[in-house]
């Protein structure tokens, strides 16, 4: 079961693959929604690389656009009114957003796979979750039901699933949270894909569990070699399994770098906000500072740094200027600040 | 980590949420949910489990299957009974036309008709053709629902438009009126005419039932999770989106075989259902109504059975609904 992926075919969906590209490379993505009354920009110049073997976190709060550049990726967004309006996704230097349907589906599942928030909701409530899963081999594989059922029980061991055997004719609403979400996990992984896409995989999971699930994610991936993108609003997650993070802030990446960059020395004034907005053990006694006021309305985007008006480094300057996201101290560092190189000085 | 817990509690919060592997509990012993092994569980079991406890369902089931019978196999309700031999023989001499003779008695249940003919075996050889256009009218009308609901709700757009308008325009037909203008200018009415007439005026209603259910349906993550898995449209519609969406079309077919076992006897009433000789519930209502005085039995009967007939079917529609609407339990 546990092939590498990393090397992967040197096809794709009949392109030819680049060798020396990255997994997954998202350049400049742009994705609007147009509705009747306006139109959203929910991703703006959004770029990210992910290379085999790698966790990429993708940080932000809820209607940030880190669940639009996800779906942009696996080419699921509903349009109308969403419309990818600019950018490029190559998967192994293979362009996505041109191909047709046809190929496209053909990547889903086989090379780039999702999970998502609420896996009950994520599960069909009619059917069994074994045959959901051996659904997955028999019409992308064309193997026997038989065959596709034992593989089924395996991938659902794999997955940690105690009594898969037994297990595997239970419906969605029979399984606790964290086992939801593992079968769903089972059923992303089924045809072992390159990258894997984990839309707020924990969110909905008590804390316990989500130490779990994330533990279990983590040990797939050093099984598998695959790249995974892990969406998510909660830093302690991140902090768990993320080798690189974006923090994303109004449809736009305001920060990348390490994880230990990150949380040792924020480059952007939000990232730092969100770091202070969280306990630690060093804080005992001292009140969490919240980042006050609420996140922008993508349609009547604030104008300068979309941040500035929550800012409390904010100066004249960040009311006008837009501040591009610049690289800074390297290479994978970077930040979307005026007054970056002032930020740590902020720091309580 | 909510702002409500203590500071001691945010620091035990903290190290769970930021600690590291070795301090997880073992996969392998938590999260176990007791699992028993009680009988497998689904929306369709489920509600089977609900329907078998529910008397309203176990009765109009009861009915629904007698009346099926009584139309497949008509003799199983006749071969004890007194005067079968007299199934083709009527008399005119036994004619409830004449006051005071052919009531219901021993030898004749439900009393002889205006042509000397046994009511009983009419009555029972009745059930057929209603069952029969109820029946075919509902599957008829269904199948459009299925399949044009589904494209619909599914697609979208132009095509959504194109069937949900032209669907609306069908929908202001009026039924009664609809099949009564086209079977009046039809020469033979029979059972096939009746019923393509009704299905070709009925199917709107359970058609825009399926394509609400199936918008809403859509919009589950469990199909969006379905296509991020690589699944293609048929697929989705026929796995994800019709099993999911039905429910509520099951209920309103069953009800809906009661208000077509109803139409056709009003068209057989009004003189444009099925044709003499053959034998229905709505024929005989039709025959009886101008002797309502003199012979009472002849509307009793049949309106009787075709009444019982219609609330069996309700009532199952309403049982089903009790089971299958997840929102009642």
């Amino acid at each position: 079961m546990s092939t590498t992926v990393a090397t992967g075919p040197a096809e794709v969906a009949g392109h030819t693959t680049d060798p020396d590209a990255p997994l997954l490379e998202v350049t400049d993505l742009r994705v609007e929604f147009r509705m009747r009354h306006g139109t959203v920009v929910a991703n703006d110049s959004v770029s990210y690389a992910l290379e085999a073997g790698e966790t990429l976190a993708i940080l932000g709060e809820s209607g940030s656009g880190k669940s639009v550049s996800a779906q942009a990726i696996m080419g699921i967004i509903d349009s109308p009114p969403g419309f990818i309006a600019g950018g490029s996704v190559r998967y192994r230097g293979v362009e996505l957003l041109t191909m047709p349907e046809k190929q496209r589906r053909t990547i889903r599942a086989n090379h780039i796979a999702m999970i998502f928030q609420d896996a009950l909701t994520a599960l069909n409530p009619v059917f069994s979750v074994g045959f959901q899963i051996a659904e997955m081999y028999r019409v992308h594989q064309g193997v026997s039901k038989k065959e596709a059922t034992e593989k089924a029980i395996e991938l659902l061991d794999r997955v940690k699933i105690p009594a898969a055997r037994e297990r595997i004719d239970h419906y969605p609403h029979e399984f606790s949270g964290g086992m939801r979400q593992r079968v769903m996990i089972a059923m992303a992984l089924a045809l072992n894909p390159a990258v894997l896409i984990a839309d707020e995989p924990t969110t909905a999971l008590d804390v316990t569990v989500q130490a779990q699930v994330m533990q279990l994610l983590k040990e797939l991936q050093q099984d598998t070699g695959m790249g995974l993108i892990l969406i998510t609003h909660d830093l302690g997650v991140v902090a768990e399994v993320a080798d690189r993070v974006s923090v994303m802030y109004a449809g736009r990446i305001v920060e990348t770098g390490s994880i230990q960059d990150i949380y040792e020395r924020p480059r952007h004034p939000y990232t730092l906000g969100l770091m202070e907005s969280l306990p630690s053990m060093d804080s005992r006694g001292t009140r969490l500072e919240p980042i006050p006021g609420s996140p922008p309305d993508l349609q009547n985007r604030p104008t300068g740094c979309a941040f500035h008006p929550r800012c409390r480094m904010a100066r004249p300057r960040c009311a006008t200027d837009d501040p591009p996201l610049l690289t800074i101290e390297g290479a994978g560092r970077s930040s979307a600040c005026h007054y970056h190189e002032e930020v740590h000085l902020e720091r309580g | 980590m909510s702002e409500r817990t203590t500071d001691k509690e945010q620091d035990h919060v903290y190290e769970r949420s930021m600690g590291s592997g070795p301090d997880l509990p073992n996969l392998d012993e938590v999260d176990l949910e007791p699992h028993e092994d009680g009988p497998e569980a689904g929306l369709w079991s489920d509600a089977w489990a609900v329907l078998r406890r529910n008397p309203l369902f176990i009765v109009s089931a009861s009915l629904i299957v007698l009346f099926i019978v009584m139309a497949l196999f008509p003799r199983l309700f006749t071969w004890f009974y007194p005067g079968e031999q007299n199934v083709e023989a009527c008399s005119l001499s036994l004619s409830s036309n004449v006051p005071g003779q052919g009531r219901p008695s021993a030898e004749a249940w439900f009393g002889y008709d205006i042509q000397g003919c046994d009511y009983y075996l009419r009555v029972i050889n009745g059930a057929r053709i209603s069952i029969f256009v109820g029946m075919f009218v509902t599957v008829g009308a269904v199948i459009v629902a299925l399949t044009f609901g589904s494209i619909a709700g599914y697609y979208g757009k132009t095509i959504d438009a194109l069937i949900a308008r032209i669907t609306d325009v069908w929908f202001a037909i009026p039924t009664i009126l609809g099949a009564i203008v086209l079977l009046s200018v039809m020469g033979n009415r029979g059972v096939p005419q009746v019923s393509m007439v009704l299905i070709v005026l009925g199917w709107p209603s359970m058609l825009r039932l399926m394509r609400s259910s199936v918008l809403s349906t859509k919009e589950m993550d469990y199909v969006l999770a379905s296509r991020a898995l690589g699944a293609r449209d048929r697929r989705l519609i026929i796995k994800h989106i019709i099993p999911n969406s039905i429910a509520p079309v099951i209920v309103y077919a069953t009800i809906y075989v009661g208000v077509i076992i109803s139409a056709e006897a009003a068209l057989s009433f009004l003189g444009v259902g099925v044709q003499l000789p053959a034998i229905s519930w709505g024929l005989m209502i039709n025959t009886a109504s101008a002797r309502i005085i003199n012979a009472p039995h002849l509307l009793f009967f049949p309106g009787l059975f075709l009444s019982i007939t219609v609330f069996s079917f309700i009532l199952m529609g309403d049982a089903l609904r009790d089971a299958l609407d997840p929102k009642l339990r």
